[in-house]
């Protein structure tokens, strides 16, 4: 795959100085065109047609989100700061994604189109404020003139402009107007307390489509005439090349109208899905594994866990810490470790393309359009404008639809090649991936050891903290690597650690990279998903050492970090802290910062007969800046936790001999309906700039509930999942 | 090969190996998509629909064994706990992402048909078997009681 990949990603990768120059108008060289979405291409006289809002006679407002939404209410967040802007009606808003443009459509966080980091929310908060104080100025200026009053007597409530001489009309009724008005360069924003919806309530715009089946929602559900679909037979084991196939059988299958060598497997394409599941199902294929990774899950955690016992590259050095900790009263010693994990969105991934050897139109849930674009554009060998990327609904991401490589986009494009090279007429064409593609198919969350010593004067103060983490980097050699790499050090590895606001004395931290063939990714909330659960349980084993409060040490520990601080104090008073828990139930908590947004959380257990844990509440306290929609960020950290549970309680993906063994959800079991807690989610009132919301709620679930195990048993669980304690 | 179905109260015949499972026989042949693919081996219940009015993975049911039965998906259901679910669903924004919620909304829908005011245990013994990856478990457990709610009024 990597060598399938090796072209297309060295000419997309942009330098440093290509992510600088897309603000300034292009990428990779090329000066786009102002390529506005369909419902502008086909504008009738009466439309009002701005980069974010578009305004339609028939009074429909359309909001067009730059960025993907994959269950995180982005689409509709965006919605609400242009309606609250612009005083349109909730009822009269509809949201549309936006085309691929860097130019127009760029997260102004990196400076390509994309969605990730929690940031969406964060990069748009001023951009759409502004459209829709723009759009609403020039819908008042333009009634201004067609009635002959002054502009600051009009008022635009609810989606109705009105003049005190009983003058008034809709958004519709004014559009092709106000279209004609200069846009403001510095629209008037709206002050806090005029706020109508940002803070209060926009229930989503995306609820009633996902309630009735609605058709053309997911790509899994993309229909065109003449559609074929495809399933690719790919390497069992990573960096696996094909060496021969027998393909006679399955092209006997009904449906299946032919039989493709792609660079990375060998291809089946059908009238519809099932045949190509079915043709695929009778391939005979020798695979070449000599490239391949050929070691077991086992031996890999064995390499991680000797790399941490050496020094590495330097991440964060306050000093000898060696020397400290050797002159300390105690060393509290602790090694973890964290497994592989797959992002197992409800849609597995898929993509559909049109190609007819000029132009290409893609559809699919592109998280990062940029790349996508230009790998597409790459690999097919055209011109980056005569590529088209349709954004669809995705059904869950947690990261997996961010690829630096665009490898379902290279995979589909080598498909459209062979297809034409093979004499087949130009036809649209999806990629399905069955659940055991997906799962199998690697982009984890990478497994990684960490080794922690902590030295303790005869007080149980702490004066030294040394932290080596190993694991195969996500960016390093992709992509990213020039955006997200500083001086050799991957921060992404160790981002909750290194910038730990907790007093801990002198603190080194060193990481040293894995090299593997298995492709790794960010999983919903990245390093923190790892760097929480050691930095929060240590952090109860060093209040346990000190014979204190958990919740009182840490508020001792943190140093200027008044928001932490904060969070954990409403956290442990609206779980009753300084109650004890009922017979049989035990409590921990955590509190962790990431994406700009701290979450303190406490986590209620109990143990069923069995001795296996049942997490039976979990009340949560977040503070994410300014919050817009309130209940979206209940839902978010409701579901962070929900996530993050799952997966410390009983998922791993693990390899023999390179083969991946957990292929479905009957053996990666996901959280079930029985298995979710009760949550409380409070929200801090907040003036500051709003940050992250999708991942925060995840990382601190784990240690909260890992804390909480050992207040019952005294112990803490150092590597994951707790099934592999007995605990599930 | 013919194959005839009764699907939404409509009768309607396709072409479909009787070995092949329902699920791409409605998304594929009777592009009715709102039956959700996710795992293929009735793991997840994002392709539930109601037989009959009882909730089964279409997944692993083929479609040369439900000839004769009465099938009804997303697309067509209708009735006083279907529109009780819908409008609890609506009212809580309980989807995310959204892809599991259609099989979410038929279990939920036979739950309620069955047992009018179901327990949490109920909720949970009849909705374990449908994954929702977002975890919108919380509010699917609320919506299925304000669906019960709305039932009684």
């Amino acid at each position: 795959m990597l060598h399938l990949l090796q072209k297309p990603l060295e000419a997309a990768q942009p330098s440093r100085r290509t992510f600088l120059k897309v603000s300034a108008g292009t990428i990779g060289g090329l000066v786009l065109a102002m390529n506005l979405p369909r419902s502008a291409a086909s504008a009738a006289e009466g439309d009002f047609l701005q980069p974010f809002v578009h305004i339609r006679p028939d009074n429909t407002v359309v909001v067009l989100s730059k960025h993907l939404d994959k269950g995180q209410g982005t689409a509709s967040g965006l919605a609400t700061l242009v309606a609250d802007e612009l005083d349109a009606a909730h009822d009269q808003v509809r949201v549309e994604f936006a085309p691929s443009n860097p130019q127009l459509y760029a997260n102004t966080l990196f400076g390509v189109q994309g969605t990730g980091g929690s940031t969406a929310m964060a990069n748009s908060f001023m951009q759409y404020r502004q459209a829709g104080a723009a759009a609403k100025a020039m819908i008042v200026a333009a009634a201004a003139k067609d009635w002959g009053v002054p502009a600051s007597e009009i008022t635009v409530s609810d989606g109705v402009v009105s003049h005190g001489s009983g003058k008034s009309a809709t958004l519709g009724d004014l559009a092709g107007l106000a279209a004609g008005e200069e846009v403001p360069a510095e629209p008037v924003l709206k002050t806090p307390d005029q706020w109508v919806y940002i803070g209060k309530s926009f229930p989503r715009l995306d609820v009633k489509n996902k309630t009735v089946g609605a058709p053309n929602t997911y790509t899994m559900d993309f229909q065109r005439d003449g559609l074929l679909v495809a399933t690719v037979a790919r390497a069992p084991r990573f960096g696996g090349k094909v060496k021969s196939f027998d393909a006679s059988e399955a092209r006997k299958v009904p449906g299946v109208v032919n039989v493709l060598e792609l660079p990375n497997g060998v291809a089946v394409v059908a009238e519809s899905t099932w045949p190509a599941i079915k043709g695929r199902s009778l391939l005979e294929i020798e695979w070449d594994d000599s490239g391949a990774e050929t070691r077991s899950s086992d031996a890999m955690i064995a390499e991680l866990k000797e790399m941490t016992a050496q020094p590495g590259v330097k991440v964060r050095e306050d000093g000898d810490v060696d020397a400290v900790l050797e002159a300390s009263a105690k060393v509290i010693e602790a090694d973890y470790d964290f497994p592989f994990l797959a992002h197992g969105a409800m849609e597995p991934l898929d993509i559909a393309m049109m190609f007819d050897g000029e132009t290409a139109e893609l559809w699919f849930g592109s998280q990062i359009q940029t790349i996508d674009h230009n790998v597409a554009a790459t690999v097919l060998g055209i011109p980056f404008q005569n590529v088209r990327i349709n954004t669809l609904w995705a059904g869950g991401s947690f990261g997996r639809r961010a690829q630096a490589d665009a490898h379902p986009v290279v995979e589909i494009a080598m498909l459209a090649k062979a297809m034409q090279a093979d004499g087949m007429e130009p036809a649209p064409v999806k990629i399905v991936w069955t659940r055991e593609d997906d799962m199998a198919g690697g982009y984890y969350r990478p497994m990684s050891a960490h080794r922690i010593r902590v030295g303790l004067d005869a007080d149980n103060n702490v004066t030294a903290f040394k932290y080596n983490i190993a694991a195969k980097s996500i960016v390093k050699g992709t992509a990213f690597e020039a955006m997200l790499m500083k001086d050799g050090v991957d921060h992404n590895m160790t981002e909750g650690a290194h910038d730990t606001s907790y007093a801990l004395g002198l603190m080194n931290m060193d990481q040293t990279f894995q090299e593997t063939q298995v492709p790794v990714l960010w999983w919903r909330s990245v390093g923190h998903t790892h760097t929480a659960y050691v930095m929060e349980t240590m952090i109860d084993r060093l209040a346990k050492e000190a014979g204190k409060d958990p919740v009182a040490y840490r508020l001792e520990m943190i140093r200027d970090d008044p928001r932490k601080a904060n969070v954990l104090k409403l956290a442990a008073d609206k779980a009753g802290w300084d109650q004890p828990p009922g017979d049989g139930r035990y409590r921990g908590v955590a509190v962790h910062k990431s994406f700009g947004s701290y979450v303190a959380e406490v986590a209620e257990i109990s143990f069923r007969d069995d001795g296996t844990v049942k997490v039976e509440k979990v009340t949560a306290a977040v503070d994410c800046g300014t919050p817009i929609n309130p209940d979206n960020i209940v839902a978010q950290v409701e579901g962070g936790i929900g996530y993050g549970l799952g997966a410390i309680l009983r998922n791993q993906v693990t390899l023999v001999d390179g083969v991946v063994e957990e292929t479905n959800f009957d053996t990666y079991e996901p959280l079930r309906m029985s298995d979710m807690p009760e949550v409380e989610v409070h929200i801090v009132a907040s003036n500051e700039p709003p940050t992250g919301i999708g991942e925060p709620g995840t990382p601190p679930i784990g240690p909260a509930v890992a804390n909480a195990i050992a207040a019952a048993k005294g112990d803490w669980i150092t590597s994951l999942p707790l099934s592999k304690a007995g605990l599930v | 090969m013919s194959v005839t179905l009764k699907i939404n109260g409509e009768t309607r015949t396709l072409d479909a190996d009787p070995d092949s499972p329902l699920l791409w026989a409605l998304r594929d042949e009777l592009k009715l998509t709102g039956t959700k693919f996710g795992c293929g081996i009735a793991s997840c219940g994002a392709c539930t629909v109601h037989l009959d009015g009882m909730p089964i993975r279409s997944c692993q049911t083929m479609v040369g064994d439900v000839e004769d039965a009465e099938i009804t998906t997303i697309e067509g259901i209708d009735g006083k706990a279907a529109e009780a679910v819908q409008a609890a669903w609506q009212e809580l924004d309980v989807p995310q992402c959204g892809y599991c919620q259609s099989g979410q909304i038929m279990a939920a829908t036979a739950l309620l048909s069955e047992t009018r005011k179901p327990t949490d245990e109920d909720i949970d013994f009849a909705m374990d078997g449908n994954v929702c990856r977002c975890a919108t478990y919380a509010r699917i457990r609320k919506a299925i009681h304000l669906a019960s709610d709305k039932m009684e009024g």
